[in-house]
């Protein structure tokens, strides 16, 4: 029993929806913003963070996958954004062979010259997407969409489990062709090539299906959905309810992000979305008798990291400058940064 | 506690019966040991307790089945989930989280304890089952044995009446499935809990045996009983029940204890010079290791490994769960790159080889058989074979035969039992006639009957001048079939010998004939048997 047990045994962890408020905050900041000066830092403090709070689970890897993925984006959309998409005007850089297209395709672009501002306007709005794509992998690193899963009212919790099992999914299937794939090479068949993927795809499946139905047996076994009986109209309310809220929610944060006439609409339709589904989620949470072991507690902690990084998300909300120091911003930002570093909760065992 | 009434189940209305006529009644706190061979319904008796059959599984049951008091034909398996504990054959199948404090805390959550109760009851899990030491760790990191605890742990927690397990010890060492048996007894004498298991490998589960549920299979019926009367007359039996039946001893020994003490006059009675198996180191070298370390990311598997094996050989590779074992038969056949040192089959390198030319050098069956087979049905499965292999048609078919005659061509190898699987794999490999050919834990879900025929054909090969070596837990295999025995731990070979001396010389590894008669060098059953007829 070699002792290869996570750091933090010992400290509370904070509560996986604080980090995921923050990491969504930082990443609507990033959606909002243009300027590079602030993605960067955004970057910046995401790394930084997930550098010092991570933790020993096996998710914790995933923010240098979503960074390599980061820097993937960045580097297709300069590349789409030099052959293909209209130039703004300004002094040639260089000029690329062009192809002339068939008169159906007007509008589209296919190389010609390349200017310097339309080089920069493809490199920051790749710059955007990374930061996108970054604060989702911290948001994964710091904690793990299972561990958020389990905090899902309880109405939500089938459908939870569904996802969770559905996520374990892609690793067991690796594990699984690195066996089929031995097995080939075992019986004296190609291993590598076309040949070989295409005696992958069927023992793969049908393996992926046999462990599917041991594991809902186990669970069956073990009392997954066990329900007390309700009357078909409240059932009914619940799930309109929380299927009405979540659409309107969805219509509020689309207002919310966009910045057209529909962000008027947009904090009013988020309220009321967020009422409804609560609602319908609290009735249907009482069907199921589940409880829930050492549930997360969401204290101060969770309180200073989450609005920390829903301030920063505000403080884009005018649209920041295009030139210059975004001051406000930055300011929130590094608020943010330090909530999420200072915020180490105690480090007694809570009592349940 | 459980009470089976004229019980029975069919998959369709025209199949033939799985179960029928089963009248029986398991007491409280019981241990009740389910036996019989391959295919004759012990999955199925057990499944049937929790309700999985026939509400998961579909069919036809008949008759009734009350577990406190509850028929299983009314109550869902999930509706059962408070008094009946399940753990299935593959304890990693059935995980649902991915912490291990999680995974023993879930069940509680489904049955909707107060979190109070669960946040003490994890806690006496930790400690009973000595799980302490890795309560953080992920799942995926645990060993075979440590994961098969946490399995066991998890319907623990919920305090069921009845825990139900399916070859519990089948893929744990000979320590760890001790481990494993020592805590189930502790729940039977300490709580009063109702234990049904099934297992092939009595010899490790049978002195714990309260009663003994015998399936005789073809229709016969079931014989429930105490494991003394039961054991007399099963098809199946360990060593020392087979011993004390050619010996006539009464009442039957069960324990290594018994047989021990029953043997006393026998052993100062009986000299036996050493067998001296035939083939040790005689014939030409098959495969050199030298310095074999092997490495999977930061894991080392294998550190600095030397190994010889010669045709004619049978070596045994033992050690415990993950020692090393499969790396180095995974080496063997090309399948991991060494990260140092050098692998050498019959002068070629069998990393390099392509995979054509490395089915003529040397043949692994992996620990799962059914891994090797694609086809649909059993002969499609062997023309396959003759055409990856370049041999003539008709080639893997006959092989088959020998290892497990009439066998009908439409079968799906799925359909097969587990040592029909394990057969047609090895039809499979053996169709490229390699000279070296390894067997990774052959003996998994193999009755007796199965393993002598596995013993047979090992022993033709060697004959035939093959060179064979099987990673196994199974020390009664090992003792029956293998010249030498080599000891595998934390990636190094620690022992390497002729089998009597190694095997005889570990507590974990000692067959229960050489526990019974040391020091007297005597391994298996037929050793012993020959030496009380003829005591010279």
């Amino acid at each position: 029993m070699a002792g290869r047990a996570s750091p933090v045994s010992t400290a509370r962890r904070l509560h996986p929806g604080a980090w995921w408020l923050w990491a969504l905050g930082l990443a609507t900041a990033a959606i909002r913003t243009t300027s590079p000066l602030l993605l960067l830092l955004i970057m910046a403090v995401t790394g930084l963070v997930v550098a010092v709070r991570r933790t020993g689970d096996p998710w914790a890897g995933s923010y240098a996958v979503f960074l390599r993925l980061g820097i993937v984006v960045v580097i297709v959309r300069v590349v789409f954004w030099v052959v293909f998409a209209a130039q703004a005007p300004g002094p040639a850089l260089f000029s690329l062979p062009s192809v002339t297209l068939p008169s159906w395709l007007a509008g589209t672009r296919i190389g010609g010259p390349v200017t310097a501002d339309g080089l920069r306007a493809g490199l920051y709005d790749g710059l955007r997407l990374a930061a996108v794509l970054v604060c989702l992998g911290a948001a994964n690193a710091l904690a793990s969409p299972s561990r958020l899963l389990k905090a899902v009212p309880g109405a939500l919790y089938e459908m939870g489990v569904a996802v969770v099992v559905a996520m374990t999914f892609a690793p067991q299937a690796v594990t699984h062709v690195r066996r089929v794939r031995a097995a080939h090479r075992l019986r004296g068949r190609p291993d590598r090539g076309l040949r070989a993927v295409r005696g992958l795809v069927m023992p793969v499946i049908e393996g992926a299906l046999e462990r599917s139905v041991e594991l809902a047996a186990a669970m069956d076994s073990r009392g997954y959905g066990r329900v007390s009986a309700i009357s078909p109209v409240r059932r009914r309310a619940t799930a309109t309810l929380t299927i009405a809220g979540l659409l309107t929610v969805c219509v509020g944060l689309y207002g919310l992000l966009g910045q057209g006439v529909t962000a008027a609409l947009g904090a009013p339709a988020l309220v009321l979305g967020l009422a409804a589904a609560t609602t319908g989620l609290w009735l249907g949470g009482r069907r199921s008798p589940r409880t829930r072991y050492r549930p997360d507690p969401w204290r101060w902690p969770e309180w200073l990291v989450s609005v920390c990084g829903l301030a920063a998300a505000a403080a884009t909300a005018g649209g920041a400058p295009e030139t210059g120091t975004p001051l406000l911003p930055a300011a929130a930002l590094v608020l943010a940064l330090a909530a999420a570093l200072l915020s180490s909760p105690s480090v007694r065992r809570e009592p349940a | 506690m459980i009470r089976f009434e004229r019980a029975g189940f069919r998959y369709a209305e025209e199949a033939a019966p799985v179960l029928a006529e089963v009248d029986l009644e398991i007491d409280e706190g019981e241990l009740c040991l389910v036996v019989g061979r391959t295919g004759t319904g012990k999955s199925t008796l057990l499944r049937a307790v929790n309700g999985l059959v026939p509400h998961f599984t579909g069919g036809i049951w008949s008759g009734r089945l009350t577990v406190a008091g509850r028929d299983t034909r009314d109550h869902a398996p999930r509706d059962l989930a408070d008094v009946v504990g399940y753990v299935g054959q593959d304890p990693r199948a059935g995980f649902v989280t991915d912490l291990v404090e999680e995974e023993l805390a879930y069940g509680m959550e489904s049955l909707g304890l107060a979190p109070a109760v669960m946040r003490r009851r994890v806690e006496e899990t930790l400690d009973l089952l000595g799980l302490e030491a890795v309560r953080d760790r992920p799942l995926a990191t645990l060993s075979g044995g440590q994961a098969q605890r946490v399995a066991i742990g998890s319907v623990l927690a919920a305090h069921p009446r009845v825990l139900v397990l399916d070859e519990p010890t089948s893929a744990l060492d000979p320590v760890g499935a001790e481990d494993v048996l020592a805590i189930l007894q502790r729940l039977v004498h300490d709580l009063g809990l109702t234990v049904v298991l099934a297992e092939h490998r009595l010899e490790r589960v049978v002195h714990l045996a309260d009663s003994v549920v015998l399936l005789p299979g073809g229709g016969r019926p079931v014989a429930y009983g105490p494991a003394g009367t039961i054991m007399g007359d099963s098809p199946v039996a360990p060593p020392v029940v087979r011993l004390g039946q050619a010996a006539g001893w009464s009442p039957l020994p069960l324990s290594v204890r018994d047989a021990r003490r029953a043997a006393a006059p026998l052993r100062a009675r009986l000299t036996v010079a050493p067998s001296g198996r035939p083939g040790t180191g005689a014939g030409s070298a098959v495969a050199a290791v030298r310095g074999l370390a092997v490495r999977y990311g930061t894991v080392t598997a294998l550190r600095s490994v030397d190994l010889a094996v010669s045709r004619g050989e049978v070596v045994a590779l033992m050690g415990r769960n993950g020692a090393g074992k499969s790396s180095l038969l995974s080496a063997l056949v090309g399948l991991v790159r060494p990260a140092s040192g050098r692998v050498e089959v019959l002068g070629a390198v069998p990393h390099e080889l392509r995979a054509r030319a490395m089915v003529r050098h040397a043949g692994l069956v992996p620990q799962e058989p059914a891994d090797l087979l694609y086809a649909d049905t059993v002969a499609a499965e062997c023309r396959a074979a003759d055409r990856d292999m370049a041999a003539p048609e008709g080639t893997c078919r006959a092989l088959f035969d020998r290892l497990l005659p009439d066998v009908a061509g439409d079968l799906h190898p799925r359909d097969l039992s587990e040592g029909g699987r394990l057969c047609l794999a090895l039809a499979v490999i053996l169709t490229g006639r390699p000279p070296l050919v390894l067997l990774d834990e052959p003996t998994r879900g193999l009755d007796y009957a199965a393993k002598a025929r596995l013993v047979e054909i090992v022993r033709e090969l060697t004959e035939a001048g093959h060179a064979v070596v099987i990673a196994t837990h199974d020390v009664e295999l090992a003792a029956e079939v293998a010249t030498r025995a080599v000891v595998i731990a934390d990636g190094e070979v620690v022992a390497d010998g002729p089998t009597e001396e190694v095997l005889v010389s570990s507590p974990a590894f000692a067959p229960q004939m050489s526990k019974i008669f040391a020091p007297l060098p005597l391994l298996t059953v037929a050793q012993a048997t020959a030496a009380l007829r003829d005591p010279s």
